[in-house]
């Protein structure tokens, strides 16, 4: 049984992409085309989510994803309050359960949790009230399934279908929720080949086993891709035991003008962003006109408008019955 | 008292004797099985028949939590959950708070057992004080306060000068030593095994390497120092195979292995469940086969179940926070009887891995019902079904995957030196 899902296979949270299948995140990527033009419009919002509250839950410090999602909400008129809770409840000791009763009792309709341990927004979900659906924003290395499919929805728009295609995904896999949540997202939806390139250092044990091809060298690994998604490189990653310099990691996995040649011709290039420049990625690339870095960020606010939208409609079917 | 425990089926791997056969008992200690000597008539007889009568398990690792961590387990309490679950001694791990490096957390621990008049108690002391892996213990003031042996338990002692010379030290003071093989910097960060699952999981992982390294190391420093020393847990098969050759090599080493080891693998993971979180952790199919494999050819003496009661809030919690471990002493039979049930190995082999061998090991002159010895008794109904559920079991701890579910193996009777401690339905 997925959690995500009622009994009638329609989404309640959003979790996970594992479990979750072809049909329904088509419907997410089709959904979110139908909320994309309400962004361009002079009247930025639809009254959908009026009178509900969300909630943004985050653990751990976002900028992007956190604001992306308040204006998700805003633009489906529901009513947004941020808690950043690394700087409150929890570090006076109260525990994450006692946190949730509290909110509960604010008669909340949605959780947007953002938290630094795997399984997190899993477990939030087993906690709360059945009223509540809980939108996973982010739990450690496990998951960031909005951000995978804001990517699929760009993916979507550049390739129009996905049979065929070849994605390569390139850096530190192995501390990666999104590399996670984009292998599942895509497997699902049918791509011809996901690989994942990387030193060992960050490639995760096993990663074959959830539909991959491992490549240690970028050349062979973007070699033909159709789609090159670079990994942002985490700071404290950049010297460490892992990789001896941002510098060499540069040299041996950035992408540059002359790797994307080895590319298809037509290859598309992502980063969830913030982009490192000369770290993971050349300027000239993030720049490019093969770059569709600041799409993704606009198909963010309408995947999370969908996947909002789709959550508190179940709960609203579920109330009417 | 005098007491004939009747009609049983009477298991006794020291002896080798497995039958169906009177047991009597006198003066706390074991009269003979079959004919009673001449003379001799029972006080009380007690039919037992349809059940199995064998020696009381002893487990060679408990977290009684006390003193320090009451609201997770008592004393008491635990020691009354261990005969209700078939166990009549039990060792109790230094992990307390104060940690057990010390005569006075020793004697507060004894005092403590004492009054619960069930289990026997035998304590373990610390190897390092505080558990910390820097400075020794008073290894010699815990031998005289009744240690029966020391450990730094799950905690890794990083420097191996220090472990070098603790263990040479514990070999002065004729002192076993249990190693749980840990490798402190590839096990600083992981929370379960590191494969495909955690993975998936997004979960950091504890590299089968932790734990092969470390055995490596020790088993040259136990040879080097010539310490009585005792293998605690083993969860990967490369650990086994380094034991194994070991022994063959003339190093005395014993090895016990968790029985959730033997019963599950990181799969059971599944959904972040917070009841497989395990330390050692549970690792792949290929590990667990082998170390059956080991149980049933005694490569492998011992099976324990580390009973690692928690209060609820321990376990409720995002998967990489919760406390490792679940509670043992009320399913650890029923459980064990599984294992025999599915053919990984007989029932007096499993019986003596749960009572002889870690008799043996620690040299605590129990697990068995030859002549003289304490009358420690197990008797166990094999086909006795029973739901488990968190009013019945009798653990502090409500942690185990058992919980709500239907079991088939319960004790019925439990004696500790001739004394009917624990009755089913009394």
């Amino acid at each position: 049984m997925n959690i995500q899902l009622d009994k009638h296979g329609r989404l309640k949270h959003f979790l996970s992409i594992e479990g979750l299948r072809r049909e329904l995140l088509v419907d997410i990527l089709d959904s979110a085309e139908r909320f994309a033009p309400v962004g361009e419009r002079a009247v930025k919002n639809v009254p959908l989510l009026r009178g509900k509250t969300v909630v943004n839950l985050f653990f751990e410090p976002s900028t992007r994803t956190r604001s992306t999602f308040e204006l998700a909400a805003k633009r489906l008129s529901a009513d947004i309050m941020n808690l950043n809770i690394e700087a409150s409840a929890t570090s006076k000791g109260e525990s994450l359960s006692d946190t949730l009763r509290t909110l509960e009792a604010m008669n909340c309709d949605m959780f947007v949790v953002r938290h630094q341990n795997s399984g997190a927004a899993e477990f939030i979900a087993n906690q709360v009230a059945s009223h509540i659906s809980v939108i996973n924003a982010g739990d450690g290395r496990h998951a960031h399934p909005t951000q995978a499919m804001l990517d699929m929805l760009t993916i979507r728009r550049a390739k129009q279908n996905f049979e065929g295609l070849v994605v390569a995904i390139v850096g530190d896999v192995k501390h990666s929720r999104v590399a996670r949540s984009e292998i599942q997202a895509l497997n699902t939806l049918g791509v011809a080949e996901v690989r994942v390139v990387g030193p060992k250092t960050l490639i995760p044990s096993q990663v074959e086993a959830l539909g991959t091809k491992v490549f240690h060298q970028i050349e062979r690994g973007i070699a033909g891709a159709d789609v090159v998604i670079m990994l942002r490189l985490q700071n404290e990653r950049m010297q460490s035991a892992l990789l001896p310099s941002a510098h060499e990691y540069f040299q041996a996995y950035g992408l540059t003008e002359r790797r994307l040649k080895l590319a298809a011709s037509d290859a598309i290039v992502m980063h969830p962003g913030p982009i490192n420049r000369g770290v993971e990625i050349d300027s000239a690339i993030a720049d490019g006109p093969q770059s569709v870095i600041l799409q993704q960020v606009s198909n963010g606010i309408a995947v999370r408008m969908a996947v909002m939208a789709m959550a508190i409609g179940t709960q609203a079917i579920a109330g009417a019955n | 008292m005098s007491l004939c425990l009747s009609g049983g089926r009477v298991i006794d791997p020291a002896s080798n004797t497995d039958k169906t056969a009177n047991l009597y008992i006198d003066g706390g200690r074991i009269l003979s099985i079959g004919r009673p000597p001449s003379g001799f008539s029972p006080a009380q007889t007690i039919d037992v028949s349809g059940q199995v009568v064998c020696p009381g398990f002893v487990e060679l690792s408990a977290h009684l939590r006390e003193p320090g961590y009451e609201y997770k387990a008592t004393i008491m309490n635990e020691c009354r959950a261990a005969v209700a679950g078939g166990f009549t001694s039990i060792c109790c791990t230094p992990d307390t708070q104060p940690v057990a490096d010390n005569a006075s957390v020793v004697e507060h621990i004894k005092q403590h057992a004492r009054r619960a008049r069930s289990a026997k108690v035998y304590c373990i002391g610390a190897l390092t004080r505080g558990l910390e892996g820097n400075v020794l213990a008073e290894m010699h003031a815990l031998k005289e306060s009744g240690c029966i042996a020391v450990t730094n338990g799950d905690r890794a002692v990083a420097d191996t000068s220090v472990l070098r010379q603790a263990l040479a030290y514990a070999a002065s003071c004729e002192l076993a030593v249990i190693l749980r093989p840990l490798e402190h910097w590839l096990g600083r960060e992981g929370k379960m095994h590191e494969g495909a699952v955690s993975t998936r999981l997004g979960i950091p992982g504890l590299p089968e390497a932790e734990e092969v390294i470390a055995v490596s190391r020790d088993l040259i420093l136990v040879e080097e120092t010539g310490v009585r020393a005792h293998f605690s847990r083993l969860s990967s098969s490369r650990s086994v195979a380094l034991i194994t050759r070991a022994r063959r090599a003339g190093v005395p080493v014993t090895a016990d292995v968790a029985l959730a080891n033997l019963l599950y693998t990181d799969r059971n993971v599944g959904a972040y469940d917070t009841n497989f979180h395990f330390y050692p952790p549970l690792r792949e199919a290929k590990d667990r086969t082998r170390l059956r494999a080991a149980v049933r050819k005694r490569e492998i003496e011992a099976i324990c179940g580390n009973h690692e009661p928690h209060d609820a809030d321990a376990k409720a919690t995002p998967f990489s926070l919760s406390a490792p471990g679940i509670s043992t002493f009320d399913t650890f039979l029923p459980a064990l009887l599984s294992l025999v049930n599915r053919g990984v190995c007989g029932l007096s082999t499993a019986i003596a891995a749960v009572s002889q061998a870690p008799s043996e090991i620690l040299d605590l002159g129990a697990g068995t019902l030859a002549s003289g010895a304490p009358a420690d008794v197990c008797v166990f109904d094999p086909d006795l079904q029973w739901a488990a559920s968190a009013s019945n079991l009798r653990s502090s701890g409500k942690n185990t995957p058992f919980l709500n579910q239907t079991l088939r193996g319960r004790a019925t009777m439990t004696l500790v030196g001739g004394r009917v401690v624990y009755s089913l339905g009394s």
